[in-house]
Parts: structure tokens; C-alpha cells; sequence
């Protein structure tokens, strides 16, 4: 085992312990989390060696890169006497290698040009006889140096430096999260999902090649490209066929952004489907789902059906030119409100039937903030809840639910709709700006 | 609807779920287009695992193709020429064959769903859905 530096982005730290973990478990990795905090963007970890280290970062989000690690220290002489100790034999290694040295500074402030040579003249005693070659070196060596803010600046003097050759950077600082902003994408909609976290819950889904995922409630397909990003097979339901369409058939439509991103290749359908009544045939394995289901916000939770039966009573029989009504092309189908805790329900019943054993569901569930959750979270005996992860907004908040599937040992609990003492009413809190709940009849 | 969808879909009634009838679904009036794809050899090899053979064979003959291998190719290896070939003919069929327009029907209730602009329906009228 040796020890790597992980150097975490400071974004949504509440999510990045699950996505380093779910990487792990996804490349088959041991890794032992137990110095994590959410404060910290650095973090050391044993790994058996560099291709590990290589597979556990190389498609994060929330971490920036992974170094082996060569020393560390309080300062400048400290970090040197560890590099002296503990590093010495990598050296002859790189003797002759291209090599470029690079320095981050957490929270510090920005060094000069002088400053900087300064900095990695002092780790002349490695002895590199290798060109400088700042574009394309064969080994990049990077000082990490950790600031705070004291009196309304960065301290002048770091906390603490390591220093490590680099394995890789993330798929973070290679830009996937800027190149799949929604407002670079030739098509996006109201109801499309952040890049950032669309690209995170593909991780935590474990979206990859030769996996097939699905979304029950496409809309205009943001975990589509993202799932995508990571190489497994997507497609794509919607009960509204507008999205699906787009706004126009060239360049605003979601095979537009397929194109952009060139992973058309990875764009398997979309098809118009209520999920309630889905036509996905039972023995079609899907592998992980990813989703954000309607919460009646900015769109409607709808299923097929009429709200008023005794009035729609014998259009079945209805003939419009010598055709049944409801079998015609221009046929409209009828939809009806339906409640979403059933809906959720049918989500995790349909995840526990289709998903492999390990198989993933990762679905965001927004909730009030005075609202007591796990009376909210729906469970399936064959599911096992493994994360609940919070993205707070002021009045309200969302949570990314991660499922997976477990083998016939597992013995977890039911607890659908009818088991549930809350209801989850989140789209009429909204409307009415989360003013305390008046008591309801139930 | 991409060709490979057509073996991924069955009637959306729930009653006929059950009912081998209700796969594949019966295509007629098709109109089909071909869309050049670039080739995966690989997500192509993972896709063949999931394949019905047997409804794949069924599909292509209502789209006018009877020339499909009677068995599902096996053994496939990306690097090897014939196994290349196999998957070359395979993508063609599966990925770049678009139904741009078309029915659907249910050998088991024969309820008639529509491709319309390249986007399939499978919305239900209020009295086969619940
Ligand atoms: C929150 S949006 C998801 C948007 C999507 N993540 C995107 O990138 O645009 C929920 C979607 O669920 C769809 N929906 C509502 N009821 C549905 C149902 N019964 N079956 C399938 N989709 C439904 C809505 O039309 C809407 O597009
Ligand atoms: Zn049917």
C-alpha cells in the first residue's frame, strides 16, 4: 500500500465522501475513508498503486487530482526533511524524465512569477536532470499549500504542504462540469437539472460502459448526456412528448446535445410513456436509473387516465370516420393528477424488479426544511437506502436517494405510501411559500 | 425509433404483460430511414447480450428484411474480421435504421400505438390504462 493525496474540490461537500466511496466500489477498490471531513480539501489515502489511483479519481466530479504522495509538513523545512525521508528511492525514476513543477494554493493568494521560482528552487537537491517542458512533460510534480482566511485575507504563511507526483487530474479539471453547463447546450428547459450534480448522480449510479441506464422522466435529457459523459448506453421516457421533440428539429432537440458532446454513438431513445404504464418489456435489463420525478413545480404529475369517469364513459366505442377514436394517429390520450408518493412507490418497485444485484437508483426528492424527512423516504424490502444526501436552498432543500439492489439475503422493509405517516406534499408548499402547514384534513 | 428499440418495447397494457403476444409488437406502415452512426464495437457487443433474437428476426421481417441469421451470433470478438463484420451489418440495423413514421399493434389486444416525427408513443387511452 502507499500512500496518494487527494485534493478535493470544494463544492458540494456533502456529496463528495459518496462519490469517492461509490468510485471505489465501482472500480473494486478498497479504500479506507476515515480521515475524510467535509472542512478539507485534502485528503491522504492508501492505495495499492498508481492504477488504482488513477481509476478512483480519473471520472470524479468533486475531487481535482491525486498525487503520490512525497512528503508533507507544517513548513517549508519540515516538508523537505519528509521528502528526504520517505521519498528518496522514487527519485533515480524520474532523473532523466521531461518533468514540470505546478503549485496550488488553497485559499492563498496569488504568488508572483519570482515567487513561484523561488518556491521550486528549493527542491533542487531532487536533482532532476530532465528538460522543463511545461506543455506535455512526462511527470508533473505539484506542491499543494493550504492557506485560511485570517482578517479578511489569506494568511501569509501556508498551514501545512505537501507535495506529490501527479497521477491524474478529474474529469472536474479536464472541464467536463463547464462544458456541460446547461447554457453552453444547443437545448435545455426549465425543468433540466444542473451539470454538476447530473454528472455527480451518474457517478453515484455508477454509470459506465456496457451499462445501459434509464430515465423515467427524460424531460429534455440532462441525465441522458450526463450519463452518457461516463460511457454507458442511455435511454429516455417522458409522459409530454414536447420536450422529447424539443424546440425545433435541427439544433434544439436533445440529439442536438448528444452532438455537441459527441457521444451520439450512446444516445439509445426517447420514448413518450407514462412509467405507470410502461411498454419497457420486463426481461430488459437496465442497469442503473437516474431521474428527478415530477413534483408538480414546473411540471405536472400526470398518469393516463380521466379525471372525470362517468363523463368518459363509452368513448371507447366512439367512431370517427369509420375508426375507433382511440385508435387514430391524431388521437390525444387523456391524463389525470396522480399523488407522488404513489409515484415513488412504482419508482422503487420498478427499480427492485429490473436493476442487477449492486444495481443503482438515484433519484432527487426536494422537501420542505421544517418537514420531518424519513417519514417522507420510501423503502423497498429488496432496495437498500444507501445514501440521502442534501442540497440546501433556504426554505427547502433536496435530496439525492440512492438505492441498490440487493440479493435475496437482504431483509430490508416496505414502507410504501399506506406506511408512511408523512405525506409529501412539496409542490403545495411551494405554491403557498412554505407557510408554516395549517392542519389538514387527512 | 431506433431499430433496437422496437426489441426493448411490448404493449404498455397491463393485462397483456403477461402474454408472450404482447412481444414484439407488430410494425406495419413504416417509414424507415438510415442515419449514419459512428461505430462501437463494444456497446455494440454489450448490446447483443440484452437482444431477443427470435423478436429481432420477427421486427426485421415486418420492416421488409428477411436476411437475418436464424441464430444470434456468438463468440463475438471485436478484433476478429468476421466477428467485425457481423457487428458492422449489426449496427446497421440496429442503429443507424430509423422508423420515422409507423404503427405498432399488439398481437394480444391489438391496440394500435403510432411512431409520429421519429418519437413513439405509448400513451394509453383512459380505458386500457391504470
Ligand atoms: C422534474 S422533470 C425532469 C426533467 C428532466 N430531468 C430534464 O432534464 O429536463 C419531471 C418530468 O416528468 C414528466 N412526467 C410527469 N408525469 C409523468 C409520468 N406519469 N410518466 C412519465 N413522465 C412523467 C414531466 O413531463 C417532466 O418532464
Ligand atoms: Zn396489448
Amino acid at each position: 500500500m502507499k500512500q496518494y493525496l487527494i485534493y478535493l474540490a470544494q463544492s458540494h461537500p456533502g456529496f463528495r465522501k459518496a462519490e469517492l466511496e461509490s468510485l471505489a466500489v465501482l472500480e473494486n477498490i478498497e479504500l479506507d475513508l476515515a480521515d475524510y471531513t467535509d472542512e478539507s480539501p485534502f485528503l491522504v489515502v492508501r492505495l495499492q498503486n498508481d492504477d488504482e489511483a488513477y481509476r478512483l479519481v480519473h471520472r470524479s466530479i468533486l475531487c481535482r487530482g491525486i498525487y503520490e504522495l512525497w512528503g508533507h509538513g507544517d513548513d517549508l523545512q519540515s516538508l523537505h526533511d519528509s521528502i528526504r525521508l520517505t521519498s528518496q528511492p522514487h527519485w533515480a525514476e524520474y532523473l532523466h524524465k521531461s518533468f514540470k513543477f505546478e503549485i496550488i494554493g488553497y485559499q492563498g493568494k496569488k504568488k508572483t512569477t519570482k515567487e513561484q521560482v523561488a518556491l521550486i528552487e528549493t527542491f533542487e537537491y531532487l536533482g532532476f536532470e530532465g528538460v522543463i517542458d511545461m506543455k506535455t512533460p512526462e511527470v508533473r510534480f505539484t506542491v499543494l499549500e493550504k492557506y485560511h482566511i485570517e482578517g479578511g485575507g489569506p494568511t501569509a504563511q501556508p498551514d501545512h504542504v505537501w507535495f506529490g507526483r501527479e497521477i491524474c487530474v478529474s474529469a472536474r479539471v479536464r472541464g467536463a462540469v463547464d462544458e456541460y453547463d446547461l447554457k453552453k447546450r444547443p437545448y435545455h428547459g426549465t425543468t433540466s437539472f444542473d451539470a454538476e450534480l447530473s454528472l455527480v448522480s451518474c457517478n453515484l449510479a455508477h454509470c459506465s460502459r456496457g451499462k445501459v441506464m434509464y430515465d423515467p422522466f427524460v424531460g429534455t435529457g440532462s441525465f441522458l448526456v450526463a450519463g452518457a459523459y461516463f460511457g454507458s448506453s442511455v435511454f429516455g421516457s417522458d409522459i409530454d412528448i414536447r420536450p422529447l421533440h424539443g424546440k425545433d428539429s435541427k439544433t434544439k432537440n436533445i440529439h442536438a446535445n448528444f452532438e455537441k458532446y459527441g457521444t451520439t454513438h450512446l444516445f439509445g431513445d426517447v420514448l413518450t410513456m407514462d412509467f405507470t404504464n410502461n411498454a419497457l418489456r420486463d426481461t430488459f435489463q437496465i442497469d442503473c436509473i437516474v431521474c428527478d420525478p415530477p413534483y408538480g413545480v414546473r411540471e405536472g404529475l400526470k398518469v393516463c387516465g380521466t379525471k372525470n369517469e362517468a363523463k368518459a364513459e363509452g368513448k371507447e366505442n366512439l367512431i370517427i370516420n369509420g375508426e375507433k377514436a382511440f385508435l387514430r394517429k391524431d388521437y390525444i390520450q387523456p391524463k389525470k393528477p396522480y399523488e407522488l408518493d404513489l409515484l415513488l412507490d412504482d419508482l422503487l418497485r420498478f427499480a427492485a424488479q429490473k436493476l442487477p444485484i449492486g444495481g443503482r437508483l438515484c433519484f432527487w426528492m426536494p422537501t420542505a426544511n421544517d418537514e420531518l424527512i424519513p417519514t417522507l423516504i420510501p423503502h423497498h424490502e429488496n432496495l437498500e437506502l444507501i445514501y440521502s444526501l442534501v442540497q440546501d436552498f433556504n426554505k427547502w432543500s433536496r435530496r439525492l436517494l440512492v438505492y441498490v439492489k440487493r440479493d435475496e439475503n437482504y431483509k430490508g422493509i416496505t414502507m410504501s405510501k399506506k406506511d408512511r405517516s408523512g405525506v409529501n406534499n412539496f409542490r403545495d408548499r411551494y405554491f403557498s411559500g412554505f407557510r408554516p402547514e395549517v392542519e389538514t384534513e387527512k | 425509433m431506433k431499430f433496437l428499440t422496437t426489441n426493448f418495447v411490448r404493449c404498455a397494457v397491463k393485462s397483456c404483460a403477461a402474454s408472450s403476444d404482447s412481444f414484439p409488437l407488430v410494425f406495419s406502415e413504416c417509414q424507415l430511414v438510415q442515419q449514419e452512426q459512428d461505430f462501437d464495437a463494444e456497446f455494440l457487443t454489450s448490446m447483443l447480450d440484452r437482444l431477443d433474437w427470435p423478436a429481432l428476426i420477427k421486427v426485421a421481417a415486418d420492416l421488409g428484411n428477411n436476411s437475418i441469421p436464424q441464430v444470434k451470433p456468438e463468440n463475438i470478438d471485436p478484433e476478429d474480421p468476421e466477428s467485425e463484420r457481423i457487428l458492422r451489418d449489426l449496427h446497421s440495423l440496429l442503429l443507424e435504421t430509423q422508423i420515422t413514421e409507423g404503427k405498432m399493434i399488439c398481437n394480444h389486444c391489438q391496440h394500435v400505438y403510432y411512431i409520429k416525427n421519429s418519437v413513439a408513443n405509448f400513451l394509453l387511452p383512459p380505458h386500457l390504462a391504470n
